[in-house]
């Protein structure tokens, strides 16, 4: 028998149910992240007016790179201040 | 497995010896004196039979007790007390012998003193085995059985374990002499590897080194390549995740590189050198493996490149006139060090015509302003692999590694007319705002340049960067290698 030494880091996934998404979004504070991919903006500006123009309370965020995950302060600022996060993933 | 038990006299003498040590067959004699003198244990490492003068020598081809009582060199003669060591020699010294026995006038046809020959219980392999039999290997990860009829190499296959090609079976024996490349304690955590964030401990990267098909020797550099994989500045998770077709190119520089017998001329960036393919591998395989990045998972690579199985090769130090990559980075000449830095397949450049730095530097610009895209400055970090026989003529023009880099940023500075949307019939590009201004093709300090390859070819390489080099992305990182 041969045995070998496992070379993974031997975690098991663990998992978690998402969030129940809301009815609606009349009284709730939406984030729009923009992560800083080229023309993201574009498709965010857009979401804002739409949002905006239904009576929706819109907050604008912005990663600092697209390279890297979004800072931890920031992460804690959306948390604090938003119901609910949009994010555009890829130009 | 059960942990074999040794029991050993309590008082007394003890003596290990083995038939294929003449010093050991020239002690025979004292040993049938020390016999007739009071007593001893002999334990015998190859030959049960031996030595014949001793009738009562107890057979330790198992090396059981060598390994128990921790025995380098035979014969080595022990007095025990009170189940205590009291006293210990090795080889063969009267005086010594004398000292620890207790019993005077021993062997004294024989000259004073000859020198031992190396334990069976040290040679390689069997050292291993006897701390696996005996429990004491330190290793930590989940030991892993394969069925009898199993093959371990398609049980590996099954486990998602490799990167495609087949690799050596990461058995503890292979993993501990693995590790006798480094002197660093196995637990010792490097950091969290990306895309998962998992601890990553000197023994996880042990195991991938085997698996890869390092030499022991290969540690150190395949450990201070981790080391600057994990550095935050290198965003190892963005250089994974990202659509484009970097992955970690290594460089390695310093006295190590020849130590090890690493290729930096002809095929550097080839196939066919043990070391460059596999210190590469390591790391690509620790990230899968321990980090848990894969293709098509976090892995987004549109095309990815070759250079994603292995992606190493050393600095032609000895036949540059410019100082070595590493010294760019605060590394001191001399030090061996390895350069990390988010690249992707290679560009060559073709000159043979040029014979001044001038004309040379100008052809070696206009190739890296094709990196990625004519339409697009700055585009991305590049490394530039420059060959000998485009090195002479920089080196006959008196021209160091600043200067041609401080021409190459000179010519890389484009017209906004030559960026627009839609110039050279060519819709990427900027918007009219670059009308009337230069931008360059690269960030200040985002060209490297290493010194690599064959004699012949009048010939260089671009290795292309990361969109998102730079701050914002992904930097080159330096470590140096420890032992």
């Amino acid at each position: 028998m041969t045995s070998v030494l496992d070379p993974t880091a031997e975690q098991s996934p663990s998992s978690r149910a998402r969030l129940v998404r809301p009815d609606q979004l009349e009284g709730l504070t939406v984030g729009l992240l923009d992560i800083s991919k080229p023309r993201g903006d574009v498709f965010l500006n857009r979401l804002d007016e739409l949002l905006t123009g239904r009576g929706i309370t819109v907050k604008r965020y912005m990663k600092p790179t697209v390279a890297k995950p979004a800072p931890l302060p920031l992460r804690q600022q959306m948390v604090g201040e938003v119901n609910l996060v949009i994010e555009g993933l890829a130009d | 497995m059960t942990t074999p038990e040794v029991t050993l006299p309590a008082d007394g003498l003890i003596a290990v010896v083995k038939r294929d040590c003449p010093t050991c067959e020239l002690t025979a004699p004292v040993l049938a004196q020390l016999l007739a003198k009071g007593g001893v244990t002999v334990y015998t490492q190859d030959d049960p039979s031996f030595p014949e003068s001793v009738p009562g020598r107890i057979d330790d081809t198992s090396l059981n007790v060598s390994h128990t009582l921790g025995i380098e060199i035979v014969p080595t003669l022990i007095r025990r007390a009170g189940g205590q060591e009291a006293a210990r020699t090795y080889g063969w010294d009267r005086g010594e012998w004398e000292r620890v026995s207790g019993v005077k006038g021993l062997g004294e046809a024989l000259p004073p003193i000859r020198p031992g020959c190396g334990a069976l219980n040290l040679e390689p392999g069997a050292a291993e085995d006897l701390r696996i039999r005996f429990g004491q290997t330190g290793l930590t990860a989940r030991s892993v059985d394969f069925g009898e009829d199993e093959d371990e190499i398609e049980a590996i296959y099954e486990r998602g374990w490799t990167d495609g090609l087949p690799v050596v079976p990461p058995t503890p024996r292979r993993v501990m002499r693995m590790l006798a490349g480094t002197t660093r304690d196995p637990k010792e955590q490097l950091g969290l590897c990306p895309p998962n964030l998992a601890p990553l401990t000197v023994e996880k990267v042990a195991i991938n080194a085997v698996m890869a098909g390092c030499k022991p020797e290969y540690l150190p550099v395949v450990l201070a390549a981790v080391e600057a994989v994990l550095d935050p500045a290198f965003t190892m998770h963005g250089v994974l995740a990202t659509t484009m077709f970097v992955s970690p190119v290594l460089i390695v520089n310093g006295p190590i590189r020849r130590q090890i017998s690493m290729n930096s001329r002809g095929n550097a960036l080839g196939q066919g050198n043990r070391a460059n393919a596999t210190i590469g591998r390591a790391v690509q395989l620790i990230i899968r493996n321990v980090g848990g990045g894969r293709p098509q998972e976090v892995d987004r690579a549109t095309l990815g490149n070759p250079g994603k199985y292995t992606y190493c090769f050393a600095e032609d130090e000895e036949g540059s006139s410019w100082e070595p990559l590493s010294t760019d980075f605060g590394v001191a000449r001399g030090v061996s060090a390895v350069t990390v830095f988010a690249g992707f397949g290679l560009q060559g450049i073709v000159d043979q015509k040029s014979r001044t730095p001038e004309s040379l530097a100008r052809s070696m610009a206009e190739s890296l302003k094709a990196i990625h895209s004519v339409k697009l400055a700055p585009a991305c970090d590049a490394m530039m692999v420059v060959c000998p026989e485009h090195e002479r003529t920089f080196r006959q023009a008196g021209w160091s590694k600043a200067r041609l880099l401080e021409e190459l940023y000179r010519l890389c500075e484009i017209p906004g007319e030559d960026l627009v949307v839609g110039a050279k019939g060519i819709d990427e590009g900027y918007g009219p705002s670059v009308l009337g201004k230069t931008r360059n093709k690269f960030r200040p300090g985002g060209l490297f340049i290493v010194r690599a390859g064959g004699g012949a070819g009048m010939f260089s390489g671009i290795i292309g960067g990361w969109s998102a080099g730079g701050f914002a992305g992904s930097l080159p990182v330096t470590r140096e290698v420890k032992s």
